[in-house]
């Protein structure tokens, strides 16, 4: 438990409450990529270089773009007048502290038997590229298949009515 | 407290915070924001794991990180445009006044 840690995590979260908490959307979006940004710094911090940089590629670049795409095109920027909170936002707000409190009693219960090996592992990205073409082939195959899929079902399902009759 | 469970109590309050904006937020691409937090969150439970479990160099927990980002990045390309879809469909995005299923 370090000084960096504990700034990197309360970035995080505030992004994150940020992201959730705002009124304009574009704000949320913004604050979206905060929370992104702490989380890929959280992996660096993990030694995972890899999956930092790939969360900062994909959420960061793609994701959180995306968002601010669907946001601009869909008038959601403008704040609604009538509150932006549902009907039954005080039993979510129950629910979550109730989650909340559910996992971190359970860290906190599991703690003294967790393993904490002090040795950072050296993973090299060329550790990683044999791992996806040798063991992890199959998988990689399944999601090139999936992003394929997703990509094309996106685009349909998003077209315009008139251009689908054509 | 050991710096897993710093990790882990991290990632189960990024958690909260997905759910419950989620649950709460009335705008559906905010819905879906929440629901990115809190695969965000997953992947940092992963990580952390590997980085303190026994075996590091098999590279299990990151590549299920990995895989779970590719996997979330297709969700937010399908959400994305379902949202769309629908707002050309009722000119609004909010979850309260989507409330037909029917045409």
């Amino acid at each position: 438990m370090s000084i960096p840690f504990f700034v990197i995590s309360a970035l995080t979260v505030a992004g994150g409450l940020a992201a959730m908490t705002l009124k304009n959307t574009v704000h949320c979006a913004l604050a979206l990529s905060v929370a992104f940004a702490g989380i890929a710094l959280l992996f660096l911090s993990l030694d995972a270089q890899f999956a930092g940089f790939a969360q900062i590629l994909i959420y960061i670049g793609a994701v959180a773009i995306l968002v601010v795409f669907a946001i601009l095109l869909t008038r959601g920027s403008e704040t609604p007048t009538d509150g932006v909170h549902s009907g039954t936002w005080l039993v979510g707000l129950a629910i979550a502290a109730a989650v909340f409190a559910v996992l971190g009693w359970a860290v906190l219960a599991s703690a003294p038997g967790l393993h904490d090996e002090a040795a950072a592992p050296v993973v090299t990205v060329r550790d990683i590229g044999n791992a996806l073409m040798g063991r992890y082939v199959l998988p990689l195959e399944i999601v090139a298949l999936l992003l394929t899929a997703a990509t094309i079902g996106a685009v349909i399902v998003a077209m315009h009515e008139k251009a689908r009759t054509k | 407290m050991t710096p897993l469970a710093g990790y882990l109590l991290v990632a189960a309050l990024l958690f909260a915070i997905g759910l419950g904006g989620a649950l709460i937020r009335r705008n559906a691409i905010l819905v879906l924001i929440g629901i990115e937090l809190m695969l965000n969150a997953a992947n940092l439970n992963l990580i952390a794991f590997w980085r303190y479990g026994p075996h590091p160099e098999a590279l299990t927990g990151m590549m299920f990180a990995i895989f779970s980002i590719a996997v979330a990045a297709a969700e937010a390309a399908v959400g994305l445009g379902l949202i769309i879809s629908i707002y050309r469909h009722a000119q609004t995005t909010d979850l309260d006044r989507i409330n037909r299923m029917k045409g």
